[in-house]
């Protein structure tokens, strides 16, 4: 029994899918959606990483790297505006954020 | 053999009932910690790729830095997170049914692909082996070198999130005393100092 790289794949697509799920599902509350983003970008970075490892390139790796620092970028942007918002306006409930009427 | 497979499976099925966990969990406070358990997993099915940097990263990086920032968010927000949750229920039927064409798609691209026959030649940088050079040297071999223009570019994407996070949270509060650093050079000294010519014997 050995482990290949539709294994990896399927983990990698299985925590995707979550990930999807998980934005529609807590369709009201930000920080769960902003984690399901981190989901769906570590599924992202296992995929990359399961394709370095089997075709011997490094660059999958050196790509995960760069995935990884814009998810933290990212996470910290976010969490940021939602501070700022939850300031502002003393909730964080997605359907409040009509300001714009976008 | 049986051990990396056995491995794969426990940490591949942690991974995945903790991002379940993640999403369905009631209180934000476990899913932060749900999430955490998830990119530990995710970190031990690196190491069994043989990316023991990137599963140090993940581990250092991730879950030091941006879930325990997630976990002060979500600890500072007095937020009723119960009427967060109305609507869990009606969204579900959408959200699994956009579930299940995305893993439906994701299962019939899983099945039918292959690797392409000249995939083998054209590896930019091959992986050298373990018994010559770690993982995390052979990183640093190709990161420095050949994709040093992207590493800047991570630092400055890095740089640029922290200004922006400090802008965006930054609040200036009216009562408290701060130096102004362009008064202070601005003084000049005749607006310093002012002398006073006391005559003898008379005093002011």
């Amino acid at each position: 029994m050995t482990i290949g790289l539709g294994h990896y794949l399927t983990v990698a697509a299985i925590l995707f899918t979550i990930g999807i799920f998980g934005i529609f599902l807590n369709r009201k509350n930000v920080i769960i959606i902003l984690m399901s983003i981190e989901l769906i970008l570590l599924a992202v970075n296992v995929n990359l990483v399961a394709f370095s490892a089997f075709l011997g390139d490094l660059v999958g790796q050196v790509y995960a790297l760069l995935v990884l620092t814009v998810a933290a970028a990212e996470s910290a942007i976010g969490l940021a505006i939602l501070v700022a918002y939850y300031r502002n306006r003393g909730s964080i409930a997605v359907d409040d954020i009509n300001l714009m009427k976008g | 053999m049986i051990f990396p497979a056995l491995f794969f499976y426990l940490f591949a099925g942690v991974c995945i009932a903790a991002a379940v966990m993640v999403i369905a969990a009631r209180n934000p406070v476990h899913s932060v910690l749900f999430l955490i358990l998830a990119f530990v997993n995710a970190a031990a099915l690196f190491i069994l790729l043989g990316a023991e940097f990137l599963a140090m990263i993940l581990i250092i990086v991730y879950v030091g830095a941006v879930l325990v920032l997630f976990l002060f968010v979500v600890m500072m927000l007095d937020v009723d997170f119960a009427q967060l949750r109305q609507g869990f229920m009606q969204y579900l039927p959408i959200g699994a049914f956009l579930g299940g064409i995305l893993l439906i798609e994701l299962v019939l691209v899983l099945v039918s692909w292959t690797i392409g026959p000249d995939v083998q030649r054209t590896i930019a940088t091959p992986i050298p082996p373990i018994a010559s050079m770690f993982n995390a040297e052979a990183l640093g071999h190709v990161l420095y070198t050949r994709y040093v223009y992207f590493f800047q570019a991570a630092g400055v994407v890095l740089l640029i999130a922290m200004i922006g996070a400090i802008v965006l949270t930054l609040r200036h509060k009216p009562h408290v005393k701060r130096q102004n650093i362009a008064d202070q050079i601005a003084r000049t000294k005749a607006t310093a100092i002012d002398i006073v010519k006391v005559r003898p014997d008379q005093g002011l």
